[in-house]
């Protein structure tokens, strides 16, 4: 009796010793320009080759601007991280999808959308958000810029086995509520490290019926909960979704593939070290109001007072956040007015994001002073927007448009909050300073932050008036 | 990597919860290619104005702790983002062990590969110590990898898990590819079964 993590922990398995980290294989490493750079290094100084470099794929997306990528960026030592990146991947002859390239997207965005993600695979990148990979139900962690290096030499981790934990959400998401809003409240629930040392596999009906653009929503953030991964196991609405892509298995090679791939699943009683159970029914869209991903409330709430805080230690949390966030206890959300709205990142930058985003904006206008910025995953996600009309609503509506990259989500580039800006963001992180010193980031879904954005404060996306 | 054996330094107290990687090390600092260098960017927005000029009340600015080694924190220390540079400003800066009751898993790991040691312990225990560090002239701690142990002046006062393979990999200072490459011919083979 296995779980799906123990299933593809065990196909991976290069060598055990007693009293040490197991070495599991890597399938796919993916590479963008911040992490890496001192991974090459060390290679260097060591006099080491890559082992595989045909299994490492690279884009760049943390730090480049979203407007006039062909000029020089403003950014010197951006530009130099860039030229650095470009060099690397020649000297070690690893595949580079460049700022001229339609494939060209936030990392992981841009792999699935290649169908270089498959079921079962490992999957790693020098970034804590690879999890979104999890949703093809292939293990899929970030990790720090040594064990890049040590995938670079090996193809191969050190790994210590993680426990198994079952959040299983059932029932049908009531209309308004998105995939944004599951994690959203699974991360309300469990807490920010609720789920450390733990792989995390999501199951139940809500989870089945989300499209892989929503299973991705999910499995992005499960590092907000501290889960080292986060998995669904792959389906008909897997296949369907990588069936034709670029590097999608051909021919009979997919047969064989889809066959071995439904046999990944967990057992009938295999074991848990922990689950939690999700009624979707409950769920309501959510709205961060303080500075980590699991202090958020539903729309129809308020800032909680310290009353409510569970212990001393979260008090003291919520005088920070109270300070930093510029909120007072008890205002209700609807009333907190924002000054920009972000709808893009790794978690809400897929075409369906998209689509929803213009469904709300379509026959409306962004609030007077308020900064809205669309930022699609992918530059093909970009034409495929454009080809459907979608850009010409977002930008009738008075939305900015721009090119794909991570932008706003960490804002390591031109796209940044100024000190106390208020923004409605679709990215996972509402850390202090995270889109900008000083600035303070309310985490939704990419229907909400529209409405936001129209509305000039938060609404209830539930209550819209649709205009077609 | 340096050999990590036994320890002493003093403490420094910064204890709240989740105190994540974008704070230890701020996003503007990632553009760099160098690995060495980030410590003069340690705990940035926290420790500086946007002109640069100290903020006093935020702990690494007060004197009696310009020459902490040891980090006293909230639970998850280290959460969030999987940036290297973390590990690497906390070392440079001088720090030499992080004390919490718990750690973000990538943060963890990366510590420990770069002679940074993450040592998890009680919560009533860690804030405890950070509220002796805090005090007066601060306190010493004594870190034993071998022994597992932390000690004050007057002795010993928790012992700690590490994971047995990490502890000898510290205690030998020892470089993990160089470790993983000794199984090179077991790679090959999973490669050929594998059909890759």
């Amino acid at each position: 009796m296995s779980t799906l993590y123990d299933k593809i922990w065990e196909r991976h398995l290069v060598h055990t010793e007693e009293g040490k980290p197991a070495l599991i294989y890597i399938d796919l490493h993916l590479i963008h320009e911040v992490t890496s750079p001192q991974a090459f290094e060390g290679l260097r100084l060591a006099g080491r080759q890559m082992r595989r470099p045909e299994r490492t794929f690279a884009t760049i997306d943390h730090a480049i601007p979203t407007l006039h990528r062909d000029r020089p960026f403003k950014d010197p030592i951006a530009a130099q991280q860039v030229a650095t990146l470009r060099e690397n991947c020649r000297e070690f002859g690893v595949k580079l999808y460049d700022l001229d390239r339609i494939e060209q997207g936030i990392i992981h965005v841009f792999g699935p959308e290649q169908g270089l993600t498959h079921p079962g695979m490992t999957i790693v990148c020098g970034d804590s958000h690879t999890s979104t990979h999890g949703a093809f139900g292939a293990l899929a962690f970030g990790i720090g810029t040594s064990e890049v290096e040590h995938v670079f030499a090996t193809q191969c981790l050190q790994q210590t086995r993680s426990k198994n934990f079952r959040i299983n959400v059932e029932g049908e998401l009531p209309f308004g509520v998105s995939a944004k809003d599951v994690i959203l409240g699974i991360i309300n629930e469990i807490g920010m490290g609720g789920a450390t040392g733990h792989v995390v596999e999501y199951t139940g009906s809500t989870i089945r019926s989300l499209s892989m653009e929503g299973r991705m929503t999910v499995c992005n953030m499960s590092i907000e909960g501290g889960a080292r991964a986060g998995l669904i196991a792959p389906d008909e609405t897997t296949f369907e979704y990588l069936n034709g892509r670029p590097f999608a298995p051909k021919g009979e090679a997919w047969e064989r593939a889809v066959e071995d791939w439904k046999q990944l699943s967990t057992d009938e009683d295999a074991y848990f070290d922990r689950t939690h159970e999700i009624d979707a029914n409950r769920l309501e869209p959510f709205v961060t109001w303080g500075t980590s991903p699991d202090m958020s409330v539903k729309i129809t709430g308020s800032v909680p007072e310290i009353s409510e805080a569970k212990d001393r230690s979260e008090a003291d949390s919520f005088e920070r956040m109270y300070e930093y966030m510029g909120l007072e206890p008890a205002t209700p959300i609807e009333k907190i007015e924002i000054d920009r709205a972000f709808i893009g990142s790794c978690t809400n930058a897929r075409i369906e994001d998209l689509r929803a985003a213009a469904k709300v904006a379509k026959g409306y206008h962004v609030r007077s002073g308020v900064n809205a910025l669309v930022v699609p995953g992918s530059m093909q996600i970009k034409n495929q927007a454009e080809e459907e009309g979608i850009a010409q609503i977002l930008l009738d509506a008075g939305f900015e448009w721009r090119d794909a990259g991570c932008s706003m989500c960490l804002a390591m580039n031109d796209d940044v909050l100024a000190p106390g800006e208020r923004c409605a963001s679709t990215s996972n992180r509402n850390f202090e300073g995270r889109q900008g010193r000083g600035g303070r980031t309310h985490l939704v879904s990419p229907t909400m932050a529209a409405a936001a954005a129209i509305a000039g404060h938060f609404v209830d996306v539930r209550d819209w008036k649709f205009k077609n | 990597m340096e050999k990590f054996v036994t320890f002493t330094g003093k403490a420094a107290p910064l204890f709240r919860s989740n105190i994540d990687t974008d704070q230890i090390i701020p996003k503007q600092f990632l553009t760099r290619i160098e690995r060495t260098g980030y410590g003069a960017f340690l705990f940035n927005d926290w420790r500086f104005e946007q002109d640069g000029t100290k903020k006093t009340a935020f702990v690494l600015n007060d004197e009696r702790f310009s020459d902490a080694s040891i980090l006293i924190a909230g639970p998850n220390f280290g959460c969030g983002s999987s940036r290297e540079h973390a590990a690497w400003s906390l070392l440079d800066h001088g720090f030499k062990v992080v004390i919490a009751p718990s750690f973000g898993d990538i943060f963890y790991n990366n510590g420990l590969k770069n002679g940074l040691l993450p040592i998890r312990l009680d919560e009533a225990l860690v804030s405890a110590l950070a509220e002796r560090a805090a005090d007066g002239a601060g306190i010493y701690l004594t870190v034993d990898l071998s022994e597992r142990s932390v000690a004050d002046e007057s002795g010993k006062i928790a012992d700690f898990e590490i994971d047995d393979f990490r502890r000898y990999c510290l205690l030998n200072g020892l470089d993990d590819i160089g470790l993983t490459l000794q199984n090179e011919d077991k790679i090959t083979a999973f490669e050929a079964k594998a059909g890759h």
